[in-house]
This record gives C-alpha cells, sequence and structure tokens, in this order.
C-alpha cells in the first residue's frame, strides 16, 4: 500500500480522447515527494526544450502535493506546472482551496494534460469514472460561473472544479486557472489550459487517504495546531499588522495598509505615496472593507481563514472570493484612492480568469503609455478620461485581446516591444519577462536582490519569508524576536537578526551570512510546494507551525519513509536544481538574471555581481548561473549533466 | 421505568464563526478509521459541512438516526434571506440522499461523539476547530432507562431494511460456514 499519496497518475490525451491511469515509481517519491519536485522531473523527461508552450506536446500537471489531503493542517495545495507562453521557461503555480484534496480522495496524485482537444471540453473526474465531456455551451463564462454550471448539470453540489475563463479561453499570457476561493495566477498556465481547450476539471473523491504511522502522525498534527492557536493569538510584536500573524497576509481581517500603500509604488511601478496613508483613507476603507467582505473563509483542513467572501452585485454568482494582496494591486496601479474600485474590478477580472498581479501592472504600463503619446486615440478609440474606467475598458480589450489587448495580452515586456515607439523604456518592472511586486527602494537590499534575480518561481513571494523585512529598530526588539525562534536552521540565523542595524544594506549581512538567508526560506518553499502545505502557515510567514525540524517528522510518519532534515534538504536541493535545468536547457543564463534599472535608488554594480556570483557559488553552480557537473552528479541528477554536456551547455554558456 | 442519570453532551455550532474549512470532516474520519487515524476521507465523516460561499452558507450538520423512509415532503429553509437546500439541516441517514452513509457500503454514519476507552477530552471535531464555530458542553440530566441501540445493530436494522431479515440471517448463516 502506498502512504500519504495513492500511487496513481491519471494521463490525459486530449488529441485523441484517451484517459489512461497509470501507477507510478514509488522511488520518485523518494527522490523529489511529489507536487513541484515531482512535475519538474516529469517536465524534464517529457517536454524538451523544443516544444513551445502552445504546442500539443506540453503538459499542463496538475499535481498534488504529498500531504495534501492528509490530516495534516493546512495541506491542501494544487502545483500546476508547464511551459510559460510569456516566459518561455518552466512555469509551475500554486492553488489552495478543496480542489487537491478531492483529486487524493478520487485516487490520483497528479493529472497530467497533453494534446489539444478540437473543441472545448472539460474533464469529470468522479473517483474511477472519468470523462471528457463537451463545454461547447461554457464558452466565454465566467471561472466561477462555470464551476456553478458543472456542479448543476452534473448534480454534484460537492464537486470540486478549477476552470478558466474568457482570458484563458483567448490564451491572455497572464490568465489564471481560478478554483473557489484560490488560483494558479501566475506565468499564463491558464493560456496553457486554454490553448488546449480545457475550460474546467471537476473532481468527486469519496476514498481513504492512508497513513504510515497514524499515532505518530497524529500527536504532530496536534502540534502544529497547538501551536497555530498560540501563534494567532501571540502576532508578531514590530511588525506591519497585515503580517504579524499567520496566513498568507491577512489583508481580507485587517485594514491597516499603511505598510504597502507607502513602500510599494503606484500605478506602472512609478512612484511611491509615503503619505498617502491618513487618518481619513484609513476611516473610508474600513468602512469600504467591512461592508465588501462579508465572511472570513479558509481552504481544506486549515485553521487560519485569510480568505474573504465579497459581495459583488454586478456577477452572476452574486459574490467572489478574494484573498491577500489582490485587494491593493489594481487600486495602486490605477492610482485611485479609492478601495471600492479594487473590489469591483478584481470580481470581474476573476470571472474572466486572469492574474491579479500582472493584469493591474499591464494596464497602468498601457495608461502611462497613452499619457506619454506612445499609445493614441487610434490605439484607443473611446478611451475614458478616469483612470477607473480605464482600466475596466482596458481589462475588457486584453480578456477578448480586441485592438491593442491583443497586444496588452502579452504582457509588459512582449508588448512594449511589439508596440515600439519607445514603450521599451516603459518595461520597468519586469525580471525574465514577467511583472513583479512593484517595490522601489532606496538603497539595494542583497538579499531581496538574491531572490528577485535568481528564482525559479520569477516571483518573489514565493520564496520569501521567515525572516523580518526590515530590521528591528531596537537590541532589545531583536532579542526579544529571536528569543523564541525555533524555526531556524541554526543558531547562526539568530546572530545575523541580532546584529543587524537599520541602514546597514548593503554591505551588512555580510555575503555567506546573505547567501544562508537567501536559501533558508527558498528551501521552505520548495518543502511546501511538493508536501502540499499552504505558505501561509509555513514558508511566507514568520515562526510558522511547520519548519524544518519538524517537517522531516510529518513527512515520515505520513508516508513511512525514513526522512530525517539532512535528507530533506538534498531532496530540496536535487529539486532546486532539476528546476533550474529546465530553464537552463530553455536558455536561462545570468544576463536574464537581473531586476530592472529603478528597482532601488542606489545600485552598486560591481558588488551585485559579487552577490551573483558568491550566491552561484554556494548553490554549485558556474559563473553563469549552471549548475555544475559536480553539483548535479552529487544530487543523483547525472541524467542533467549528461544532457547538458550533449547539448554544449558547459561549453559556450 | 427506573430513572437514571443521564450524561447530555451538547455540541455548540456557532455558524458565523464558521470559516468552511472542514477540518471537522477530515478528523471526524481519521477518528473513526481503524486503526485510529490510520486513514482518513471526508465522506465518512459523521459531520458534514453544507457550504455554498456564493449563498454565504456555511452549515456543519451531525450525522442523527438513520430512517428507513424518507419524509412525505422536503424542507427548506430560508434564513435572513439565504435559502438553504432541501433537506440542508436534515442529521438523518435517509433513502433519497447520499448523505451520512459508508461511501462504498452505503451503511449508515451516525454520529458517537467520539466515545472512547479512555474517553477523549473533547470531541475530536470540537478540538480541531480553532475558530470555536463548534464548541463543547457536558451537563447531567434525570431520564427513564432506554434501550440503546448500537452501531452493530443500527446497521443491521438498515440491512434489514434494504435486504429483508430473512436475507440477512442467510448471508450471516453463510458466512459463519465459510469462517
Ligand atoms: S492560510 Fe489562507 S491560503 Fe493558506 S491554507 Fe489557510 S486559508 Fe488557505
Ligand atoms: S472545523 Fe469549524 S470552522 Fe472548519 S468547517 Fe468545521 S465547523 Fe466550520
Ligand atoms: S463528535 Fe466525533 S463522531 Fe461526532 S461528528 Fe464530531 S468527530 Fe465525528
Amino acid at each position: 500500500m502506498r502512504y500519504a499519496e495513492t500511487g496513481y497518475n491519471l494521463e490525459i490525451d486530449l488529441s485523441r480522447g484517451s484517459i489512461e491511469r497509470v501507477e507510478t515509481d514509488p522511488r520518485l517519491t523518494e527522490l523529489h515527494l511529489g507536487g513541484l519536485g515531482t512535475n519538474a522531473k516529469i517536465l524534464w523527461d517529457r517536454v524538451p526544450p523544443e516544444v513551445e508552450p502552445f504546442s500539443p506536446d506540453n503538459l499542463l500537471i496538475f499535481g498534488v502535493g504529498l500531504l495534501t489531503g492528509t490530516p495534516a493542517p493546512s495541506a491542501n495545495r494544487t502545483i500546476i506546472s508547464t511551459i510559460s507562453p510569456q516566459t518561455l521557461l518552466m512555469a509551475f503555480s500554486v492553488m489552495g482551496g478543496f480542489w487537491a484534496p478531492e483529486l487524493k480522495h478520487a485516487g490520483y496524485d497528479r493529472v497530467i494534460i497533453r494534446g489539444k482537444s478540437a473543441s472545448l471540453v472539460y474533464l469529470w473526474i468522479n473517483n474511477d469514472k472519468v470523462e471528457i465531456r463537451d463545454a461547447s455551451h461554457l464558452q466565454g463564462k465566467g471561472a466561477q460561473e462555470t464551476a456553478e454550471l458543472i456542479r448543476q448539470e452534473l448534480n454534484e453540489p460537492r464537486a470540486q472544479v478549477a476552470a478558466i475563463g474568457l482570458a484563458g479561453e483567448n490564451r491572455v499570457y497572464f490568465a489564471s486557472i481560478e478554483h473557489d476561493k484560490s488560483s494558479a495566477s501566475r506565468l499564463g498556465i491558464g493560456a496553457v489550459m486554454g490553448d488546449k481547450k480545457l475550460k474546467a476539471i471537476a473532481v468527486r473523491g469519496t476514498k481513504d487517504i492512508n497513513i504510515a504511522r497514524p499515532a505518530e502522525f497524529l500527536e504532530l498534527c496536534n502540534e502544529v495546531l497547538e501551536y497555530t492557536r498560540w501563534r494567532q493569538e501571540n502576532p508578531i510584536k514590530g511588525v506591519p499588522a497585515i503580517i504579524a500573524r499567520l496566513g498568507a497576509a491577512q489583508e481580507m481581517d485587517e485594514v491597516d495598509e499603511a505598510w504597502h500603500t507607502a513602500n510599494f509604488a503606484w500605478g506602472n511601478a512609478r512612484y511611491r505615496r509615503k503619505d498617502f496613508w491618513t487618518e481619513e483613507i484609513a476611516q473610508k476603507w474600513e468602512h469600504t472593507q467591512k461592508k465588501a467582505v462579508r465572511r472570513l473563509i479558509a481552504c481544506y483542513n486549515c485553521p487560519v481563514r485569510c480568505g474573504g467572501v465579497v459581495s459583488h452585485p454586478g456577477l452572476s454568482v452574486k459574490r467572489y472570493m478574494m484573498k491577500c494582496f489582490t485587494k491593493l494591486t489594481y487600486t495602486i496601479a490605477a492610482m485611485t484612492n479609492e478601495l471600492e474600485f479594487d473590489f469591483r474590478i478584481a470580481g470581474y477580472a476573476q470571472e474572466y480568469g486572469i492574474d491579479g498581479y500582472t493584469a493591474p501592472q499591464v494596464m497602468a504600463f498601457a495608461v502611462e503609455l497613452y499619457e506619454a503619446g506612445i499609445l493614441t486615440d487610434q490605439d484607443l478609440p473611446g478611451f475614458p478620461s478616469s483612470n477607473e474606467e480605464r482600466f475596466f475598458y482596458l481589462l475588457d480589450k486584453i480578456v477578448r485581446r480586441e485592438g491593442i489587448g491583443d497586444i496588452l495580452a502579452n504582457g509588459v515586456y512582449w508588448a512594449a516591444r511589439q508596440i515600439g515607439r519607445g514603450a521599451e523604456a516603459y518595461d520597468r518592472n519586469t525580471i525574465k519577462k514577467h511583472e513583479q511586486i512593484p517595490i522601489k527602494l532606496g538603497t539595494l537590499n542583497p538579499i531581496y536582490f538574491l531572490w528577485w534575480s535568481t528564482g525559479e518561481k520569477i516571483n518573489i513571494t514565493q520564496i520569501e519569508g521567515q525572516m523580518p523585512q526590515a530590521p528591528f529598530a531596537t537590541r532589545e526588539e531583536r532579542e526579544e524576536f529571536v528569543k523564541d525562534w525555533i524555526q531556524v536552521p541554526n543558531e547562526r540565523f539568530k546572530e545575523y537578526i541580532l546584529n543587524w542595524e537599520p541602514g546597514s544594506f548593503p554591505y551588512y549581512p555580510p555575503i555567506p551570512a546573505v547567501c544562508e538567508m537567501v536559501d533558508w526560506p527558498e528551501t521552505m518553499h520548495y518543502i511546501d510546494d511538493c508536501t502540499g502545505v499552504c505558505a501561509g502557515v509555513s514558508s511566507f510567514v514568520m515562526k510558522p507551525p511547520y519548519h524544518i525540524h519538524n517537517f522531516p517528522r510529518i513527512i515520515s510518519a505520513a508516508t513511512g519513509l525514513d526522512i530525517d532534515e539532512d535528507e530533506l534538504w538534498k531532496i530540496t536541493r536535487r529539486n532546486r536544481n532539476l528546476l533550474r535545468a529546465n530553464n537552463v536547457r530553455r536558455g536561462l543564463r545570468r544576463k536574464d538574471e537581473r531586476p530592472p534599472e529603478d528597482h532601488w535608488k542606489k545600485r552598486f554594480p560591481e558588488y551585485e555581481a559579487k552577490l551573483l556570483e558568491a550566491y552561484y557559488e554556494y548553490r554549485g553552480w558556474n559563473k553563469e548561473g549552471i549548475p555544475t557537473k559536480e553539483t548535479l552528479n552529487q544530487l543523483g541528477l547525472d541524467y542533467v549533466s549528461e544532457d547538458f554536456e550533449r547539448r554544449g551547455i558547459y561549453n559556450h554558456g | 421505568m427506573a430513572k437514571t442519570k443521564k450524561k447530555i453532551k451538547v455540541i455548540r455550532i456557532d455558524m458565523d464563526k464558521c470559516s468552511g474549512c472542514r477540518a471537522c470532516e477530515a478528523i471526524c474520519s481519521a477518528f473513526h478509521a481503524s486503526p485510529k487515524y490510520s486513514s482518513n476521507n471526508p465522506a465518512r465523516a459523521r459531520i458534514r459541512l453544507v457550504r455554498d460561499p456564493f449563498e454565504e452558507i456555511f452549515l456543519p450538520v451531525y450525522a442523527g438516526e438513520y430512517t428507513a423512509a424518507e419524509c412525505m415532503g422536503r424542507d427548506k429553509y430560508v434564513v435572513e434571506g439565504k435559502e438553504y437546500g432541501e433537506c440542508d439541516f436534515c442529521r438523518a441517514s435517509c433513502p433519497s440522499r447520499d448523505a451520512f452513509k459508508e461511501p462504498d457500503s452505503g451503511l449508515p454514519l451516525k454520529c458517537d461523539m467520539c466515545e472512547d476507552d479512555p474517553p477523549q477530552e473533547e470531541p475530536l471535531c470540537v478540538k480541531w476547530c480553532l475558530l470555536d464555530a463548534l464548541t463543547y458542553e457536558e451537563r447531567e440530566e434525570e431520564v427513564e432507562e432506554e434501550v440503546k441501540l448500537d452501531d452493530l445493530e443500527t446497521g443491521l436494522e438498515s440491512l434489514v431494511d434494504n435486504y429483508g431479515l430473512q436475507k440477512v440471517i442467510d448471508t450471516v448463516a453463510r458466512i459463519t460456514q465459510k469462517g
């Protein structure tokens, strides 16, 4: 018997209309754990670099985390991987909600989609019964609307549905896959789903998930819950309220947005509004938020609720679900003072299924080009005068790929080059062709520099965490913070924090410490993305209930594998390098690992080069950022180094 | 009939606090696995969350008695403008629906308040609901003695209803011979 996982994948070929249930090799779990790690291995084996994102040979993999669906609290993630139409590199995006546990209860660890259907279809997985069904009547329907219609036509209110909206159908490069209170938004995986003409996957599962060492496992789960309870009652002092407790930033509950509004650049990553947050705004936003957010909700088996049900009179489903920073992205990008605008447009955007990070930035980019005279009334006929209305106008054009929308739908990087006429200069917030969080600060932050430059997720929120984002002002505060910091992998981290004075960037922390501080949170994210534990109770937050010391025991008790801390680090390094390898094989090199020019006011080119090289060395990569043969072979990735040699990747960088 | 003291166990359900996480379903099913916690499956849980975020419905319902025949009609509640589904508030394991039945055998499920030896401090669903949408209270009451059906009897009763007494007796006899 297999424990924690089911041992079966579902292989769907939409070109041939075939459905296969395939038993998997248990050794893959020992090497890659599951979720993201195993997805990366499948992509390496089956999607060579010649395969284009919109080729029928590209795979779209819905992977379930190793612990997902077990009683491990907050283990509910689906990890979706494919090749991104936007970055042309490996994409992975993670969603919470209820879909992944349902799939595991249906008896599968993963759904692997290949091929392309001739007409729009959806997949219905009901335990052993799997069907490809016609979806022509769902064409153009909203993502949640689609989910509701499917549940009704199947007469199965408990089916969990992941669906794309119009943006996915039209292959918008930042189309999302939406499910319940969550979505897999980044890097255009919804466009790949749309390209395959797959509107949705509905799942219902009523089978058992087995645990290898039940008593021990439950004890560990109870410890996680007890710590969670304690942690929610004891928020971290001296940090913004939205990140003081657990959860994927408590922005549905907390109103205070002084931190985001002051530190993030508004518009098309243009400028900061350091004194935006006033008593008057606070009161107004409090009123708006309390009216809009009807209830706080959680994903499957999560004791922390960080999502909100938001009422929305304009939608056919009347309400939608929101979490985290999407509350602000449209407001900040449109440079309005209205929180209400965000709640309104985000509801439509979610039904169309587009990424709430990228979409607003693309719209702000278009608005700025218009103001600069690069886009004209010819490109934007009837363009309204207020930014709020302009955003609605652009949203409509983009998801339909109508007129200028057809170019904007490719994201800022590609659109800037297609528009030309100097538009490239306004592409000021992408790395590796992908829109980043618009943080533009003063002095180079060496830790963020490396996260931004080197992350395979190409999105900093997916690798940062664990530590305060800025040093505490006083030694007393720092001592208070480290005193019960059980999550650190070693005691050195406490020293780094204790000695971290305000204003010490970029030369403190010293480079070796920076490497460790970059590595640890990223490692924790990789563990989350393999096990399916939510980053909101783990890698992303400070002092989480899941950490490097209890993860090995939880994984071992659930699966029966004996994995200790060293082994877990090793597996994570293997997965980290395998993701890197997928991208190196697709052309990723050092020149791509660079934050935009104005990311910080004060840059230190020589020091940055030193940082990057030191980090590459720390990781066992060469000066081009390519994992060396020794590194790969030590991790049992000989087949990767052999492939690199065959392709001459080591010879000409 | 003689009077005895009876412990009344009450789970207080505060729907306003429910986040819809279904931890209660997960842990209930794990607790009732044998050996304990060796598997989990919300479809086997004795609590069930009726959840419809678009209607703002978050309603935990406990499995009650098995019933051989469905009600003559259906009920449908509207509370503060929210329309609940047919029979949503009903606790019965009833032939009209698949709630509160074992997924493979169809045998009825019933909340047993996590009866255990030694007893649990509080029911597992309550313990795992950190938001206190479920809380537990106990009190004593004087009641007339009654004969209580145990799980096996309830199960058998439903088999008898489905297949007839004779068939069940025959089957038991056959299994006994095989053993
Ligand atoms: S912390 Fe938030 S996002 Fe994470 S599992 Fe819980 S409810 Fe979902
Ligand atoms: S555990 Fe509590 S909050 Fe979660 S669904 Fe059950 S009753 Fe609601
Ligand atoms: S009290 Fe125990 S048996 Fe009843 S629903 Fe809760 S966990 Fe299940």
